[in-house]
């Protein structure tokens, strides 16, 4: 066995409690360590890459356990895509929140971040359904750490919907594993596979339920209408650095539904055919347009973000939804991109929040912002999917998959007039952030209080804040080289993501390899 | 037997989600803990329901077993829960005190823009 593949998981599932109990009160060493194991896993996870890219899986058993017994992890391509990109993110949002002393403004940020970003790579890499729910509860545990993390009443109110909605989402993902372990007997996901293939007659129904049930419990993660309302509000009250991170978890949901409805309910199993594509399909084509007009209507712009979250969680179900080897292509392109577009969005949120000096940033007027407001421009311009940067080009795979489906029109309405709103919503953000005069403000001094706050500025916007820190605006510089990149490289990542996609379709190798050991 | 395992998990859940819909913070954790009983009876039927009878394989002779696996999953479940009581107790105590509501709803007035955290 390689035990590389188990190292990600293992590191920073040491240096959390290691912060926790030895660096308490040392800040400085906690970055230094935080860190360090950003890096270390970012190496680990592109070092597994560069092994799952010729598309071979590889099995870890833990304990040595053969496959339907034990626990498995399985490295494909497509978890060796999504760890890749959760490191990247972690190295991004760590050095972020270090660069504007986030982590400084609670208590024990760095082991809570080292602990989510444990259970998120867990998430991708198990292959038994039940360690998928205890990953998911790592993450989920962490992440209400992170979220009321730095404190204040807003927050924790946030939190505490937050956290009540995740645990009913848990515990029915208990209801639906208990069904489907009731139907077939286990939960290793290869065998899942292929008891449910075998599968006919009298306990199909059952089945159904338990399918249905886990699709409903990813949709939450995922944020699918009508299962999206606790993201705008948890993440708009979240730390927004914290939040950035969070893009990733909607893409947990997203990674599961396209991990399960192709390995154990794919297309072809007589039982559940039909069952995502179609209740799925509509929902995210729904999802996109409320996130757009989400994005038109919102006020602050840690909301705006978050609807602009929705939009792409939309874009992505709708291709995921499509059930074809292109669409799942189109879509792993798509992930990577919007997680990256949503963080850099949350990251310059924060530094609009930053120099605006409240707690949650309303759309007003800010001082300084030549290079934020450049910054702005170009994320906006990734996250609503216009040419040149590569939320168009995922944007244009999406549609150009969905060509030859029943409803190719619709699909293109939706994601075109989605696409329009959201522009048109970042363009009028854009505008009453950066754009309006400074000079009205020295007239009448109206400007600044129409958005109807008392918290202004001290009646002078154009006054330079305290020397700006430098590592956040590398950080943002550092995204959006990464959106840049994955734009001049679309070339490859795409013949990557069809190679990861044909192998989501062909499922044998993957049931073989896992259960190899019988 | 199979009625009263059902009917328990069907009054519970209920009962749960009642007290969730409240949307006050007590009713809502008592709720959430009703649910995770509920769900950790369900689970505990899913490897069938058997009395007096021990949770291993005996290679030598056919006696009748209990599944091990399910019991296995409750423990995971029952810890997991427990600690997200504990959890979500903590934060609920931490919004009561901190804002002196103990709603959990954000009404779009509370969540107003420029109300500073």
């Amino acid at each position: 066995m390689n035990h590389l593949v188990i190292a990600p998981i293992v590191l920073p599932a040491i240096v959390a409690p290691f912060i926790i109990m030895v660096l308490r009160y040392h800040l400085d060493l906690q970055r230094i360590f935080s860190v360090a194991s950003s890096l270390l896993v970012l190496c680990l996870t592109l070092a597994l890459a560069a092994q799952a890219a010729d598309g071979t899986v590889q099995v870890y058993e833990l304990g040595d356990w053969p496959a339907p017994f034990g626990i498995v992890l399985v490295l494909d391509r497509l978890s060796a895509m999504m760890i890749v990109l959760t490191s990247v993110l972690a190295l991004a949002v760590v050095l972020y929140a270090i660069g504007t002393g986030w982590d400084s403004r609670g208590a024990n940020f760095h082991a809570l971040f080292q602990f989510q970003i444990m259970g998120i790579l867990g998430a991708f890499m198990t292959g038994d359904a039940f360690n998928l729910f205890v990953f998911f509860e790592v993450l989920l545990i962490a992440s209400y750490g992170l979220m009321i993390h730095a404190g204040g009443a807003k927050r924790f109110q946030a939190g505490v919907q937050y956290v009540v909605y995740n645990l009913l989402g848990s515990t029915l993902f208990l209801f639906a594993l208990g069904t489907i372990y009731a139907v077939t007997g286990t939960l290793n996901m290869a065998d899942l596979a292929v008891r449910v293939a075998e599968m006919s007659g009298e306990e199909t129904a059952l089945l159904r339920v338990g399918a249905v049930m886990l699709l409903l419990v990813f949709a939450i993660k995922a944020a699918v209408l009508p299962l999206h309302f606790w993201l705008p509000a948890s993440y708009s009250h979240a730390p927004l650095p914290v939040a950035a991170l969070f893009a990733i978890m909607t893409k947990v949901g997203a990674y599961a539904i396209l991990r399960v409805y192709t390995l154990i309910f794919g297309p072809d199993v007589a039982i559940t055919e039909g069952l995502v594509g179609d209740w799925l399909l509509p929902a995210a084509m729904v999802t996109l347009v409320v996130g757009a007009i989400g994005v038109l209507g919102s006020r602050e712009i840690g909301r705006l973000v978050a609807f602009g979250a929705i939009t792409s969680m939309g874009t992505l179900l709708i291709s995921i939804a499509l059930f074809t080897p292109a669409a799942t292509g189109a879509a792993l392109y798509y992930i990577v991109h919007s997680t990256l577009a949503t963080a850099l969005m949350f990251l310059i949120a924060d530094q609009v929040m930053e120099r605006q000096g409240g707690a949650i940033a309303a759309l007003r007027l800010m001082p300084q912002s030549g290079l934020l407001s450049v910054m702005f421009f170009i994320a906006a311009i990734a996250l609503a999917g216009m040419p040149p940067v590569s939320g168009f080009i995922g944007k244009l795979l999406v549609m150009d998959a969905a060509r030859d489906h029943d409803l190719v029109w619709w699909i293109w309405a939706v994601i075109l007039l989605g696409s329009l709103v959201t522009i048109v919503g970042l363009a009028r953000a854009g505008t009453l952030i950066f754009w309006k005069s400074h000079g009205l403000q020295a007239t009448d001094g109206t400007v600044a209080s129409d958005a109807g706050d008392e918290d202004l500025l001290d009646g002078n916007p154009t006054a330079a804040p305290a020397a700006a820190p430098v590592l956040p605006l590398v950080v943002c510089f550092g995204l959006m080289g990464a959106i840049v990149l994955l734009t001049l490289f679309a070339g490859p990542m795409t013949r990557y993501a069809d190679a990861t996609a044909a192998q989501l379709f062909t499922p044998t190798a993957y049931i073989e390899t896992v259960l190899g050991g019988l | 037997m199979e009625i009263l395992v059902a009917s328990a998990v069907g009054v519970l859940t209920a009962a749960g989600i009642y007290l969730i819909l409240r949307r006050r913070s007590f009713p809502v954790i008592l709720g959430l803990s009703l649910i995770s009983y509920a769900v950790n009876v369900f689970l505990f039927a899913t490897g069938r329901l058997m009395t007096n009878a021990p949770a291993i394989l005996n290679k030598y002779e056919e006696v009748p077993y209990t599944d091990p696996l399910p019991q296995a999953l409750v423990l995971t479940a029952i810890v997991i829960s427990f600690g997200m009581t504990a959890v979500v107790v903590m934060i609920a105590l931490g919004a009561y005190l901190s804002s002196q509501d103990d709603r959990i709803n954000l009404s779009d007035d509370d969540a107003k823009v420029g109300d500073d955290a």
